[in-house]
């Protein structure tokens, strides 16, 4: 396999023997079929992308290949011989290495320490053999030019050496196989150049590479053959040169989901802004981010997992504000230095981390209704617990929440409860603007439905609505406009029933700035 | 993927079951058990335990530990805890004494000593929320700074022959106790009642709960952390002003080892380390409780060197006892 790295715009190299292949792989979670009868082979010295919208079943699909879920039918070869993992030690016996999206580095320790986690060489004595791992350390990271020892603290490297410094870990298991899970998710331009040229390199040196990515236009440079998955199933494989990027996309795409999200409905909303926001700017996050939201209207959001919506939105709620940009809540300027500011100026806020960051999961569905209001149901500086109750009743009421009785701990709810426990929090706060991300994430088809009828019925009422959501249908259905974020910008802007999927999803894969096949969402209006 | 739990959930459980599930639930009817349990079984070896001598004598000996533990567990509920509250007894207790002895006024050397709680507390409320030093490390060393600041103005004797006004504070008999059990008794009840109905104070559940939900719900995450170290460390002051007043004197080592007994108390008491539960009332059970069995210790005769050890016995059986309570409900599907 002698492949001259710096021809890798080139057409791919001639492919060499499958090495890992699965047949027929179908795997089922508790109430979704995540994989259904889905083939891949990847052959030695190729890169070989795996694609699909959020919820298609690549990271299930990697899991199964790098052992850490077991198909529930059809079989894996390696070499064309069947094997079965039990577990990743099995998969990286056989060569397989998988980095996945976050990285699994130790910052306090060196490069070194993390490469040989675990597996640390042992001399005579059972002692960490210092010489023995700082070398074969430097062995694997010179090829990446990496400038850092092996000694030095992981902690202290830029996010693209760390991701190197994870794909040397996955290579010191003497891997011919490198499964590569969204690496360049926090990345920036520059860093994504570099980590393209290690993966040319290694390629170069005969790697089966499997890359999974979101940005069609990095897999467009470096990928060999595609693979589009959707809804769990294999659409097809196709070389780099014999296909188009809106062939990928419109696979990508296809119409299944529409089950819950029908057509946009033109909706009246007001002329008077709700809130404003001007060139906010924050380091790594987004940048030059402007937009008026009006009364009852739904703004949403659209864009990849990192493009730096959820950054903005907590942003917007003054849990990490922005540091540059202006921002205007009915026409009056604002500064929120926490959200305990903007819950006051009337903003609500569903995180997509409702189990971290959202809910007190150990708490009754009435305590987590109270929290955000506790100035609401309090008199002369008591909680009027009783008043607490009756109006979590009477959310868990209107929104259907099915549980025995306000008292039950929210754990023990299924997502689409505790997604509207949630809900019945922010809106027993009666707020003007309400940000809501990823609001239907993890429920299931019933509840969806339900919480965008409310959704809708909340825009009625007035309420400014900025919707963030990775299910473009879900956007398409709900927003009377669209941005769309990539790489921390907003970088299209529709109108409702303006764009389709393969319009949002071409501006959201970073083709709307001119890119080839780019045109559909260029003139959306900016 | 972990939704599917929701079914499991929604069916009935028979009435009796239920109740016994929610008396369960209540944590501070465990401990009460327990005291209930350990009381008749010392009062069936001792005669002497069931007088109204030894009732008092108990009381005021938990009093100490009963007005830091009111402190301690709106801390623990907050997700904090505090090691240094038996050198701010003794700092207190020092600084009140040296300011009497220079001839301050009692009144005001009262207020002086009393002060090192807020003073304290905010430092450590300070360190733990601003600058990110964890609880345990900025309290740990708080204690061994306040507790040699105790050693620099006591003098390594400490400070005695104080007058007996200001011994009055911490001596003087009403209805029957000494004023150190009135103090007790009122701020335990204050406190467990605002606990558990003042809005500010809800506002700790939330914080130890879960507390990046709280700061998302606009709960001022870090000033709730920080008055709850200023009130802890404030009431382990008022402990030290009544100690010194009901010793006539304070001494350098006052307080010592009393932090590990509040907090074991507390946790006794339902309270819980990670945060986001407890009461004032369970963890008050929980110092009586801890009380009673020293005491009791000391009528039967049993050599001093076993209190700690029935102490660390106690605290892991209680909170043993409730971690498998829990798992088992969760296997419930709870």
């Amino acid at each position: 396999m002698a492949v001259d790295p710096t021809i890798a715009a080139a057409p791919p190299a001639e492919p060499g023997p499958v090495v890992l292949e699965a047949r027929g792989v179908s795997k089922v979670f508790p109430g979704i079929r995540a994989l259904d009868d889905v083939s891949f082979a990847l052959r030695a010295g190729e890169v070989h992308a795996v694609v699909g919208e959020n919820g298609a079943g690549k990271s299930t699909l990697m899991q199964i290949l790098a052992g850490v879920y077991r198909p529930d039918s059809g079989e894996l070869r390696v070499d064309g011989a069947p094997v079965a993992f039990a577990n990743r030690r099995d998969a990286e016996a056989a060569g397989i290495s998988i980095v996945f999206q976050e990285l699994s580095l130790v910052p306090q320790l060196s490069i070194a320490e993390n490469v040989f986690a675990g597996r640390q060489p042992a001399n005579r004595l059972g002692l960490i053999d210092r010489g023995r791992m700082e070398a074969e350390t430097t062995a694997l990271i010179r090829p990446f030019g990496l400038a850092a020892g092996p000694r030095q603290a992981v902690g202290t490297l830029s996010l693209a050496s760390q991701q190197v410094v994870e794909i040397a870990k996955a290579l010191s298991v003497q891997a011919r196989v490198l499964i590569l899970d969204e690496p360049t998710s926090s990345l920036t331009a520059n860093e994504t150049e570099r980590l393209m040229a290690t993966i040319r390199d290694l390629r170069a040196r005969g790697l089966g590479i499997v890359y999974i990515s979101h940005h069609l236009r990095e897999v467009f440079a470096i990928a060999d053959r595609i693979t589009v998955l959707r809804d769990g199933t294999y659409r097809g494989t196709w070389r780099r040169n014999e296909v188009t990027e809106q062939q990928i996309v419109s696979e990508m795409v296809g119409r299944s989901f529409a089950a819950v999200s029908g057509p946009y409905r033109p909706r009246q909303f007001g002329s008077e802004p709700i809130l404003q926001a001007e060139g906010l700017d924050r380091d790594r996050e987004f940048s030059d981010i402007s937009f008026t939201l009006h009364r009852g209207e739904i703004l949403g959001l659209a864009g990849l997992v990192g493009a730096g919506r959820s950054e903005l939105a907590s942003s917007l709620f003054g849990l990490t504000p922005p540091q540059t940009g202006t921002l205007e809540v009915e026409g009056r300027p604002v500064r929120f230095a926490a959200p305990v500011d903007a819950v006051r100026a009337g903003m609500g806020y569903l995180t997509e981390d409702r189990k971290q960051a959202g809910l007190f999961l150990a708490m009754s569905i009435a305590r987590n209704v109270a929290a955000p209001n506790l100035g609401r149901f309090s008199r002369g500086g008591l909680v009027d617990d009783r008043q607490v109750g009756r109006v979590s009743l009477e959310y868990m009421e209107r929104l259907r929440i099915r549980a025995r009785d306000v008292e039950q701990k929210v754990l023990g709810l299924s997502g689409g409860n505790q997604q509207k426990v949630l809900l019945a929090m922010w809106l027993a706060t009666e707020p003007r603007i309400l940000i809501v991300d990823e609001p239907t994430r993890g429920v299931d088809v019933g509840a969806k439905a339900e919480i965008h009828e409310l959704l809708l019925h909340l825009a009625d009422q007035g309420v400014g609505i900025i919707l963030i959501s990775s299910e473009l249908p879900e956007v398409l259905h709900l927003s009377d406009s669209i941005a769309v974020m990539y790489r921390g910008r907003i970088v299209a802007r529709y109108r409702g029933g303006e764009a389709d999927e393969d319009v949002l999803l071409a501006a959201a894969a970073g083709l709307a700035d001119g890119g080839p096949g780019a045109e559909p969402g260029a003139d959306g209006g900016h | 993927m972990t939704e599917s739990t929701a079914a499991a959930t929604e069916r009935r459980d028979n009435p009796v079951v239920a109740v016994g599930r929610k008396l369960l639930e209540v944590r501070e009817l465990t401990t009460l058990l327990f005291l209930v349990l350990v009381s008749v079984l010392i009062g069936s070896r001792s005669p002497y335990f069931w007088t109204p001598e030894n009732f008092k004598a108990l009381v005021l000996g938990m009093s100490t530990n009963g007005i830091i533990a009111v402190g301690m567990t709106i801390l623990l509920v907050a997700g904090g805890f505090d090691l240094s509250v038996g050198s701010v007894l003794a700092l207190a207790g020092a600084v009140c004494g040296a300011l009497i002895v220079n001839g301050v006024p009692i009144p005001l050397a009262v207020l002086g000593g009393l002060l090192v709680g807020p003073v304290v507390g905010l430092a450590n409320g300070l360190l733990v929320t601003k600058v990110g030093i964890n609880p345990l490390i900025t309290t740990l060393g708080m204690l061994s700074i306040a507790r040699g600041a105790t050693l620099l103005i006591g003098g390594g004797y400490g400070v005695a022959n104080l007058p007996p006004e200001f011994n009055q504070i911490g001596q003087a008999v009403v209805g029957g106790f000494q004023t150190p059990v009135w103090v007790m008794v009122a701020l335990a009840v204050v406190g467990d009642f605002l606990l558990r109905r003042s809005r500010w104070l809800r506002q700790t559940y939330y914080v130890g709960g879960n507390a990046r939900s709280a700061r998302l719900s606009g709960i001022p995450v870090d000033r709730v952390t920080i008055v709850a170290f200023i009130v802890t460390a404030t009431f382990a002051a008022v402990a030290g002003i009544l100690t010194t007043a009901r010793f006539g004197s304070a001494s350098v080592t006052a307080g010592t080892g009393v932090e590990l007994l509040v907090i074991s108390a507390v946790v006794i008491g339902g309270a819980s380390l990670a945060g986001g539960e407890g009461t004032v009332l369970g963890s008050i059970l929980g110092v009586f409780l801890l009380q009673v069995i020293s005491n009791a210790l000391t009528l039967l005769n049993v050599p001093l060197y076993w209190q700690p050890i029935t102490v660390g016995a106690v605290l892991i059986l209680a909170v043993g006892l409730d971690a498998v309570s829990r798992r088992m409900r969760r296997l419930d599907g709870r």
